[in-house]
């Protein structure tokens, strides 16, 4: 109701000179902190609680958001530039960010990278302040079915990324699945696949995984064939977005927004699956064929659920006082450092602090954009470094971030063997993507169905219990069944279609 | 060969001092943050932390720290990291191969006694050097304000008469303290633990949205972490579980176990350690530390603050406490045949 009001007493408060230098300080550290593999937003935080011990509770909220977002965006700049994604939220922007960055493009994917996070965490900060309670009574009715359902509905989505050789696919498939199985199992706590290492006895970290696949993959492989081909070059391209890059990123900015914000609010939604999806998803409606080669719909879409999905995470935060990320309950804990009580009465007794935050992450998301977009050419220079040199910086910040994350050179050693296995792969023609979605949705489908038949001792029909997971089956049936209906209707277009996509395939087969 | 190569040769002067200031920028940036240049003569010291930031061990090693650095108790600086992975095992094994390393401490508690067997390391908590038990958590009974259970009563009744068929759960893994009161509490109370259905959730947070969107019917879990729910109406405490009432602002009304009949105490617990192999000397002067900071003030006022209760106990007190509480997580999980 009076929501605005609060909100623009809250951009009073937060527009003084000190507090917009906290935001700005918090942003470029946000930004490095991202930019930096191995060190998240979280251990940001964490590392500045006892500098901020000194300050009042409101300018350092205002510096951890900046942080936040800001680690959030500093993510996709190297996953586009190097291949190496940050965190587990940017794996997805590597896919076609780097394609673009190599085929002289870095500008227009860290510019529509930037303008994405931008729009999806504003309008994501619009929607908690406008309707955090009402959505987090809301979040907390979906539980462990919906979600499963939602896993059910992002494997089927993996078909659409196997590639063209099937059994290829899914053995990079099974891969992924596979390692996702390392670990403890969540109900009996006994050991899997982990072979005595202490090391292994939790699952995985899809980071290090991706990065070793990715760039150190990419990096050997590289290395391994460059007496027999010529390095291609990486063509120089115009610094700013064109016009059909605009025309072409709205509409992903805008459907990642309604992908991430959802999954941020609902408890343990993280950022991984939405981004997938919204990857998939402009995969599917993309009407030209450059996905594989750098398509900025394959960049603006997971940027934007991304950024969406930090915004909604102040849901559950700000509403309920529960913390579903690691970076939300180092917040927190900041709050009862300075005696705050989170709880859902946060909002009452602590409005000035909060409508205070959710106005300096407006400001702090305005600041991220003003301060990246000029850099996105800048950043885009970094390729013109010879290729050796190049190839060396990559490894040198892969082994950094693997390391540093947990200062243990075990990491380093496993960030080794899936470069190893990312050579391999691209050596027998193995599509990395399927590897990747098989290492982020097999261990939550497993939790999430476990969870739900633990809870229900085991009945079956607890599966479609929920009335969303209903609704997500509805839509996989529909999913599974209209496309061959539209094929016998419409057989030309559609069989011309697919020859488009099956040529494209063998081409990226190729390539690799 | 194409002049590419060579072309590539020719620019490596500036590329390389470029690569050379960044690497030592870098090298110095990460020795300032790891203390990879101290020496053994220094006074920093190193905290270990066994689970991510703005978990319980982390709450806790950083307020010890912050205090340590801030008085100035210890005459040098410390540096904490955290060590993830393994639920503590991790941690503690690196602990027990820095054997005699006299700049290195460790936060710890009773989830890293459960998790050491979980994962079938062979030493325990005691076989390092014990230097002091820091604070206590009680566990709380937590249900739903609309939970038909008005009372731990109501709800032992039930659970007695219908062990599988009532979901429980915790915010921690199985070997955790969250796990590992319930199973007591089971057992106490003469259920058989492996009939109890528990689901164990990623911490607090998921674990509250399971209580308040009804998927479970009872939580377990420490208080300190759901006062601002139990504050708010939302959730209610049926109970705690250590030997007094808390004594918080919504909070005291809660019943002990002991009061409402049921012969059991739990406390979840975290304290600190000193790698093994460490001499005598050293390891009283680094429980003096430890004891000048327990009675600052600024340290009673994290333990306010974080509603922590004040569970001091140092040396031989605290090694005998280890073993008495390793006994006692061994014996539960082998009721329920997980080791």
């Amino acid at each position: 109701m009076d929501s605005l009001g609060l909100l623009w007493d809250g951009f009073q408060a937060a527009f003084t000179p000190m507090n917009l230098m906290y935001a700005a300080i918090g942003v470029l550290l946000g930004t490095f902190v991202g930019v930096l593999p191995g060190i998240g937003p979280a251990m940001a935080i964490a590392l500045l609680l006892p500098v901020t011990y000194g300050l009042e509770p409101v300018p350092a909220f205002i510096m951890f958001a900046g942080i936040y977002y800001g680690g959030m965006y500093g993510g996709s700049t190297t996953s586009i530039l190097l291949n190496t994604p940050g965190e587990s939220a940017s794996v997805m922007t590597a896919l076609e960010g780097n394609k673009m960055a190599r085929a002289g493009r870095a500008a227009q994917a860290l510019a529509t990278a930037a303008i994405g996070s931008f729009v999806a965490g504003t309008i994501g900060t619009i929607l908690v302040a406008l309707f955090a309670p009402a959505l987090a009574d809301v979040a907390v009715d979906i539980g462990a079915p919906s979600y499963f359902a939602i896993m059910v509905l992002a494997l089927v989505m993996t078909a659409a990324v196997l590639g063209s050789s099937r059994l290829r696919g899914f053995i990079a498939l099974f891969l992924g699945l596979t390692i996702g199985l390392v670990g403890l199992d969540l109900n009996t706590g006994q050991p899997r696949l982990s072979f005595g290492v202490p090391q292994l006895a939790d699952r995985l970290d899809i980071v290090v995984v991706a990065v070793g696949i990715f760039a150190l993959g990419e990096a050997l492989w590289v290395a391994a064939h460059l007496r027999r081909r010529p390095l291609d070059v990486i063509p120089v391209g115009r610094p700013w977005m064109g016009r059909s890059d605009w025309r072409r990123s709205w509409g992903p900015w805008l459907r990642g927004t309604a992908y991430g914000f959802p999954f941020g609010a609902i408890p343990a939604g993280g950022a991984e699956i939405p981004t997938f999806l919204s990857y998939v998803t402009e995969r599917k409606l993309a009407r030209t064929d450059e996905f594989g080669k750098g398509a900025i719909e394959g960049v603006a879409g997971p940027e934007a659920a991304n950024n969406a999905s930090a915004a909604g995470m102040f849901v559950p935060m700000l509403a309920l006082g529960l913390p579903v990320t690691a970076t939300a309950s180092v917040m927190l804990a900041a709050m009862q450092g300075y005696g705050i009580q989170p709880g859902p009465q946060l909002m009452t007794d602590q409005s000035d602090l909060v409508w205070t935050l959710l106005a300096s992450l407006l400001i702090g998301n305005a600041l991220l954009l003003v301060l990246n977009l000029p850099l996105a050419p800048l950043w885009a220079k970094l390729l013109r470094i010879p290729r050796p040199q190049l190839y060396a910086g990559i490894l040198f910040f892969a082994c950094l971030g693997a390391y540093t994350s947990n200062l243990d050179p075990f990491d380093i050693a496993l960030l080794l063997v899936f470069g190893l296995l990312g050579v391999m792969m691209r050596r027998f023609g193995l599509p990395v993507l399927p590897l990747i979605l098989g290492v982020i949705l097999g261990p939550i489908m497993e939790t999430k169905l476990r969870e739900a038949l633990t809870i229900s001792g085991g009945d079956l029909s607890t599966l479609w219990s929920e009335p969303l997971a209903v609704v997500v089956y509805i839509v996989i049936a529909l999913l599974l069944v209209v496309p061959p209906l539209l094929r016998r209707t419409r057989p030309g277009l559609d069989e011309r279609m697919h020859e488009v996509i099956d040529e494209r395939d063998d081409k990226e087969l190729v390539e690799r | 060969m194409t002049s590419r190569p060579r072309r590539t040769r020719n620019r490596r002067p500036g590329t390389a001092r470029w690569s050379l200031v960044l690497a030592l920028v870098l090298t110095a940036w990460l020795s300032a943050g790891c203390g990879v240049t101290r020496g053994d003569e220094g006074n920093d010291m190193t905290m270990m932390i066994p689970n991510s930031p703005g978990g319980g061990y982390d709450q806790t090693g950083r307020a010890a720290v912050s205090v340590l650095e801030r008085d100035k108790i210890l005459d040098g600086s410390f540096e904490v990291t955290n060590v993830i992975g393994a639920g503590g095992s991790v941690a503690m094994t690196r602990l027990m191969n820095a054997e005699g390393d006299n700049h290195m401490m460790m936060t710890a508690g009773l989830g890293v006694v459960g998790s050491l067997y979980s994962f079938g390391v062979d030493y325990k908590l005691q076989d390092a050097t014990p230097l002091a038990q820091l604070i206590e958590d009680q566990e709380g009974v937590l249900v739903p304000a609309d939970s038909p259970y008005k009372t731990i009563d109501d709800f032992l009744a039930a659970w007695k008469k219908d062990p599988g068929g009532i979901a429980v759960g915790g915010g921690s893994s199985p070997g955790g303290p969250d796990h590992l009161f319930p199973m007591q509490l089971a057992s106490a109370v003469g259920i058989d633990p492996r009939k109890v259905r528990y689901v164990s959730y990623d911490g607090g947070g998921p674990l509250t949205s399971a209580l308040l969107g009804h998927k479970i019917k009872v939580g377990f879990s420490g208080v300190g972490e759901f006062e601002g729910q139990i504050e708010a109406g939302e959730l209610r405490l049926l109970a705690v579980s250590g030997d007094e009432r808390l004594t918080n602002d919504g909070v005291e009304d809660a019943p002990t176990l002991q009061e409402s009949g049921v012969d059991l105490t739990f406390t979840n617990w975290r304290g600190v350690l000193a790698p093994p192999g460490i001499s005598e000397e050293r390891r009283q002067q680094l429980i003096g530390l430890l004891e000048e900071m327990h009675d600052s003030p600024e340290w009673q006022q994290a333990l306010e603050d974080n509603g922590w209760i004040d569970a001091f106990k140092t040396g031989d007190e605290f090694t005998a406490f280890l073993e008495e509480q390793d006994a006692r997580v061994a014996d539960t999980l082998k009721e329920l045949e997980l080791l």
